[in-house]
C-alpha cells in the first residue's frame, strides 16, 4: 500500500482539463531554449490523485484525530473557523505586488489586518515593535540575531559571540552560526537553570548577545532571568527571547517589561495555527527601544488622512528577509484565534496549560524518573534513565509503545542534557480524560518495561510500519522515484 | 472560555493531585517585580463576530480586477481536488513528521515532492522545501560558498527578482563575502562582461530564467566557463515556464532554486508559499532542510524517514548547514497534488498555453504605436511595456478600468518610469486580453 503515484501511472491518463486555449498557437521558441522531454510526471486521474491522497492521509498522527504531548512544540487545538476566515476571496486572492506597486488602496484590509496584529502582539509581549516578515520562528532567530548584529556595528562594538544555555533549541546555536558569530554554551546548574557563575565567567565585552528560552526547555522559570538580562546589558550584548514557550507565561509575564531586547514568537504554536505536517509557521519579531531602527523593511503605519500605508524603512534597516509579509495567511489565523480568546481566553491559556503540565508531572511522578522535581511550568521533563540501566527500556521505545494507542510519542531525547529525556507537554486544549488515558498507558509501559522489557521491540504493532531502518536510509539513499 | 475544556470540578481534582490548592501557585516562581505590567486587550468574541471582522478586512482589499501582475506571483488555475485533499486534518494539523510510523502519509507525499521536482527541474535531489523562492536562492548562495571553500565572491545577474536579490544581499551580509549585482543593461545578460568576470575567486553566478524581465536566455556558454573555474552554476526558474523550457538539468547548472506558489498555492497576499532547493548529487550533504528517504522497517516493508538529518540544527546544533527547522509542508503537498492532477502531459500543455496567451498579447500591445516591448529576446508569459506615460498613471487609468495591469518597474529599478511588467498566465482569455489592449489604446 506504500506505492507511489509513480507506479501507479499509466500513459494517457490525466487528472484535469485545463482551460481551452482561445488564441491561436504562437511561433516556437528556438529549440536551444527548449527542454528536450516532457517531465516524467505521473499520468494519473483524478479520481486516483483524490484516493492516493486520501489513503496517504489515512497513515498520519493528526491533532484533530491524536493527543500530541510533544515538548517544546505546543500541539493545541487549531479553531475550525481558521480556515473559514482563510478561505475569504479577498484575502486568498490578494496579489502581493500591490506592496510593491504601493497601491495601497487595493490592500487596506490586509494592512489593518498586519497594524492590528502588531499592536497586540506588542501588548502581549511588552515589545515596542514587531516585524511580521519572518516565516518561520527560526527565521525570527536570525533576523533578531542580524538586528542585533547591526546594532554592534553600527555602535563600532568588536563582538564575536553568542551565549546559549546546554538547555537551548538546536535553532540558537545554528542562527547565531548563521549570522557569523561563535557560540559559547553555557551548562545549567543543578536546578535546570543556566548556572549564574558559569554564565558570568563566559560574559565579556566580546559577547554580542545571549539568547534565552523562558521558560526553558526544562520546562522551568528561572527567577534569575533580570538578573541576567542587566549583566549582559553592563556589557552591552543584548538579550534574545526565544519565544517558543510563550504559553507558559501568556498574561503572567511580558519579555519586555524584564528587558529582553528582541523576542521571536511562534504563532504556529502558541497563537494555535495548524501546523501543516511541518510548516507553514509565521515567527513574527518584536524588538524593544535599542533595535527599532534596525527592522526590515514593510512596517505598517496608519493616519486619518491616507488610512494604512508601508512605512518607508529606516536608514539602519537590515534589509528583508523575505519577499513580503511572510506566511500572511498564518498571520490571519493567528489573530483570529486572538480575537477568539481575547484578554481573559489568553490568560486562561496558560493557566490551564501550566496546570495540565503538572498534573502529568503529578500523575507520572514514581514511575519515571523527574531530574528537576518542583513544580513545572507548561511542560515537565521525565527521564526513562532509571529503566534503561535496570531493563534496557530506552526512552524511544516508550515513544512507541505509545503510538499503538493512538498517543503520539512525547518529544524524546531534547532537551540534550537529561538522558533518556521525556518531555511532555499537554497545551491547555486538553481535557482530563484524554490526559488520564496518556498517563494511564504511560504508567502501564513502565510496569511493562519492569515485567516484560522484551516485549517493546515489537511496537507499535498497528500501525503502517514498525521502526523503520534509518541506517539504511542514510547508506543506501534513495530520495526520488526513478 | 471555548478552546479550555477544564470544569471547576477537573481543576479542583487536578488541583488535589498537584498537591496545591489555587492556581496561583502554579506560577510561585515567577516573582511579583517581573509580572506583566499591563495585558490591554479586547475582550473575546465568538467566531462569527470573529469571522465578520475578517470578512470587512477581505471587502477592503481589492481583488476584483482582472489581474495581468506577475513578477514571481501568478494568478494560477487551482484544482478543486488541491483545495480538498491539503484540507484534510490529517494533513493540516499533523505535526512534523519525526516520528516516522505515525507520519507515512505526510513522509511518502514529501518523497513524491521530492521525485515531482527532480523531474521537473531535472536534477538529482532536492529537500522537503524552503520557505520561499527568495530564502531558498540566499541558501543557494550560502550553499554555494560551503561547496566553493575559500571562495568568497557571489555574482548575481541583472535579471535575478530584484526582490530575491535584496534578501540575498540582506543574508550575506554578515559574512565576508562579496556579493557582485550586475547593471540592467537591456533585458538580457550582458554575457561578455560577465565573462570577463568569471575566474577562480568565484563561488557562485546567480541568474533566473525567464528573467525578472520575462527574457528567455542561453546560458550553456556562461555555464561552461564557470565549471571551467571550479565555480557553480545557480538557477532560478518559475516552475510552470520548466514545462516547456530546459531545465536546470538540461543547462548543467549545479542549484536550482524556485518559488512554488504557482503550482497550486493561492497568492495569499505573499505567503505561504514554499521554496523550492534542488542540487546533484554530489551536493545533497551541503543541502539544508528535510530529506525524506526510502527504507524498509523491521519487517521488510517500504518505509519512509527522514535521513542525513546530521546535517540539521537540532542534531549538529551550530555546525548545521542552517539553521532552518522547518518545511513548507502544505504547500509543498498542495504542489504534489497540483503536479499529480496536471501529469506529464498537462504540465506541458500548461505551460504552453501560458507561453501562447502571452505571445498574443505581446503582439498584439506592439501594434500600439506609442506603446513599445522592451524585451529584445524571446519571452515566455510574461514581458515588460514602455509607456508614453509614467507607469503610475497607466497602471491607476488601467485600474478605473477593471486591470491589474503589472507591475511598476519603477518600484524596483532606476529610471523605469514609464515601463510596466505584464503578465499572462493560462486563465486569462483572448477577450480579458483583447479588452486589455481597448483599455491601453484609450489610455495612451
Amino acid at each position: 500500500m506504500s506505492i507511489t503515484l509513480f507506479e501507479k501511472s499509466q500513459t494517457g491518463r490525466t487528472g484535469i482539463n485545463i482551460p481551452k486555449q482561445s488564441v491561436a498557437d504562437a511561433p516556437t521558441l528556438d529549440s536551444a531554449f527548449l527542454r528536450a522531454t516532457k517531465a516524467s510526471l505521473p499520468e494519473v486521474s483524478e479520481f486516483d490523485v483524490v484516493r492516493h491522497f486520501t489513503q496517504l492521509s489515512n497513515k498520519n498522527f493528526s491533532i484533530d484525530a491524536n493527543f500530541y504531548p510533544l515538548g517544546s512544540c505546543t500541539m493545541k487545538y487549531n479553531p475550525k473557523v481558521q480556515e473559514r476566515v482563510a478561505g475569504l476571496d479577498g484575502l486568498a486572492n490578494l496579489h502581493p505586488h500591490h506592496i510593491t506597486n504601493n497601491q495601497t488602496d487595493s490592500m487596506q484590509g490586509s494592512l489593518k489586518s498586519l497594524k492590528v496584529l502588531e499592536d497586540n502582539l506588542c501588548e502581549v509581549t511588552g515589545m515596542q515593535a514587531f516585524t511580521m516578515t519572518p516565516q518561520a520562528g527560526a527565521h525570527g532567530e536570525m533576523l533578531g540575531i542580524m538586528m542585533i548584529g547591526a546594532y554592534h556595528k553600527k555602535k563600532g562594538n568588536n563582538k564575536r559571540y553568542v551565549i546559549v544555555p546546554d538547555s537551548s533549541h538546536g535553532t540558537n546555536p545554528a542562527t547565531a552560526a548563521m549570522v557569523d558569530y561563535d557560540v559559547i554554551t553555557v551548562k545549567s546548574g543543578p536546578n535546570g537553570d543556566m548556572d549564574l557563575e558559569a554564565f558570568k565567567e563566559a560574559m565579556s565585552d566580546e559577547v554580542a548577545a545571549v539568547m534565552m528560552t523562558v521558560p526553558n526547555t526544562l520546562g522551568l522559570f528561572n527567577p534569575q532571568i533580570k538578573k541576567i538580562c542587566d549583566i549582559a546589558h553592563s556589557y552591552d550584548a543584548l538579550m534574545y527571547y526565544d519565544g517558543a514557550n510563550m504559553n507558559a507565561i501568556l498574561g503572567v509575564l511580558r519579555p519586555g517589561d524584564i528587558g529582553f531586547d528582541v523576542i521571536h514568537l511562534n504563532l504556529h504554536k502558541t497563537f494555535a495555527t495548524p501546523h501543516g505536517g511541518g510548516g507553514p509557521g509565521a515567527g513574527p519579531v518584536g524588538v524593544g527601544e535599542r533595535l527599532q531602527e534596525f527592522l526590515p523593511d514593510l512596517q505598517v503605519g496608519f493616519s486619518e488622512d491616507v488610512g494604512y500605508f508601508l512605512k518607508e524603512p529606516s536608514e539602519g534597516s537590515i534589509g528583508k528577509i523575505s519577499p513580503f509579509f511572510g506566511n500572511y495567511m498564518v498571520l490571519v489565523k493567528a489573530l483570529v484565534y486572538m480575537q477568539t480568546l481575547g484578554k481573559e481566553g489568553m490568560i486562561n491559556v496558560s493557566k490551564k496549560a501550566v496546570l495540565n503540565a503538572n498534573y502529568v508531572l503529578a500523575r507520572l511522578r514514581g514511575h519515571y524518573d523527574v531530574p528537576f522535581d518542583t513544580l513545572c511550568m507548561h511542560e515537565c521533563v521525565l527521564s526513562a534513565d532509571s529503566l534503561t540501566k535496570e531493563h534496557g527500556v530506552r526512552a524511544m521505545d516508550i515513544a512507541k509503545y505509545l503510538l499503538d494507542f493512538g498517543l503520539h510519542a512525547p518529544t524524546v531525547y531534547f532537551p540534550l542534557i537529561v538522558k533518556e529525556s521525556i518531555m511532555i507537554e499537554p497545551t491547555e486544549t486538553e481535557n482530563i480524560d484524554t490526559i488520564d488515558y496518556f498517563c494511564d498507558k504511560m504508567i502501564d509501559a513502565s510496569n511493562l518495561a519492569r515485567s516484560n522489557p522484551e516485549a517493546f521491540k515489537e511496537y507499535p504493532k498497528t500501525l503502517p510500519i514498525c521502526r523503520p531502518d534509518e541506517t539504511k536510509a542514510a547508506r543506501s539513499l534513495n530520495i526520488r522515484w526513478q | 472560555m471555548p478552546y479550555t475544556p477544564h470544569t471547576p470540578n477537573d481543576v479542583q481534582k487536578m488541583l488535589s493531585e498537584i498537591g496545591i490548592k489555587d492556581e496561583s501557585e502554579l506560577f510561585a516562581t515567577i516573582p511579583a517585580d517581573l509580572r506583566a505590567k499591563s495585558f490591554d486587550l479586547d475582550e473575546g468574541l465568538s467566531e462569527f463576530e470573529v469571522f465578520d471582522n475578517f470578512a470587512k478586512f477581505a471587502k477592503q482589499n481589492d481583488t476584483s480586477k482582472v489581474c495581468f501582475l506577475g513578477g514571481g506571483y501568478y494568478d494560477h488555475i487551482i484544482p478543486t481536488a488541491v483545495d480538498a485533499l491539503s484540507m484534510r486534518s490529517e494533513f493540516y494539523t499533523a505535526y512534523t513528521p519525526y516520528q516516522a510510523e505515525a507520519s507515512q502519509g505526510t513522509l511518502q507525499a514529501l518523497y513524491e515532492y521530492q521525485s515531482m521536482i527532480c523531474e521537473l527541474t531535472g536534477m538529482e535531489a532536492t529537500n522537503a522545501s524552503m520557505y520561499d523562492g527568495g530564502t531558498a536562492m540566499a541558501e543557494a548562495a550560502l550553499m554555494a560558498i560551503r561547496i566553493c571553500r575559500k571562495r568568497k565572491k557571489i555574482i548575481v545577474d541583472s535579471g535575478v527578482n530584484p526582490i530575491y536579490i535584496k534578501i540575498v544581499q540582506t543574508y550575506l551580509a554578515y559574512h565576508d563575502l562579496e556579493v557582485i549585482v550586475l547593471d540592467v543593461k537591456g533585458d538580457g545578460t550582458d554575457i561578455k562582461s560577465l565573462l570577463s568576470m568569471i575566474d577562480d575567486t568565484v563561488a557562485g553566478y546567480i541568474f533566473q530564467n525567464p528573467n525578472f524581465f520575462g527574457s528567455i536566455g542561453d546560458y550553456t556558454e556562461i555555464i561552461k566557463a564557470l565549471h571551467e573555474v571550479g565555480a557553480l552554476a545557480i538557477m532560478s526558474a518559475y516552475p510552470i515556464a520548466l514545462g516547456i523550457l530546459k531545465s536546470a538539468g538540461e543547462m548543467d547548472a549545479d542549484i536550482y532554486c524556485g518559488d512554488g506558489q504557482s503550482l497550486g498555492n493561492y497568492l495569499g497576499f505573499g505567503g505561504p508559499s514554499f521554496g523550492i532547493l534542488a542540487t546533484k548529487q554530489k551536493y545533497i550533504r551541503n543541502l539544508p532542510g528535510r530529506i525524506v528517504g526510502i527504507t524498509d522497517d523491521m519487517n521488510g516493508k517500504r518505509s519512509y524517514v527522514l535521513t542525513l538529518q546530521a546535517r540539521e540544527q537540532h542534531i549538529r546544533r551550530d555546525k548545521a548547514t542552517s539553521n532552518i527547522c522547518s518545511n513548507q509542508n502544505l504547500m509543498a503537498l498542495r504542489a504534489t497534488i497540483f503536479m499529480s492532477l496536471l501529469g506529464k502531459e498537462g504540465f506541458s500543455k500548461l505551460s504552453t498555453q501560458n507561453y501562447n496567451n502571452a505571445s498574443y498579447l505581446k503582439e498584439e500591445l506592439s501594434k500600439i504605436d506609442s506603446v513599445c516591448i522592451y524585451n529584445q529576446n524571446p519571452t515566455f508569459n510574461e514581458f515588460v511595456i514602455e509607456l508614453p506615460i509614467c507607469s503610475a498613471e497607466f497602471v491607476s487609468q488601467m485600474e478605473k478600468r477593471g486591470f491589474f495591469a503589472g507591475l511598476k518597474l519603477d518600484t524596483v529599478y532606476d529610471d523605469f518610469d514609464n515601463r510596466v511588467l505584464v503578465s499572462v498566465t493560462e486563465k486569462r482569455t483572448k477577450t480579458h486580453m483583447d479588452e486589455f489592449v481597448i483599455a491601453v489604446k484609450e489610455i495612451v
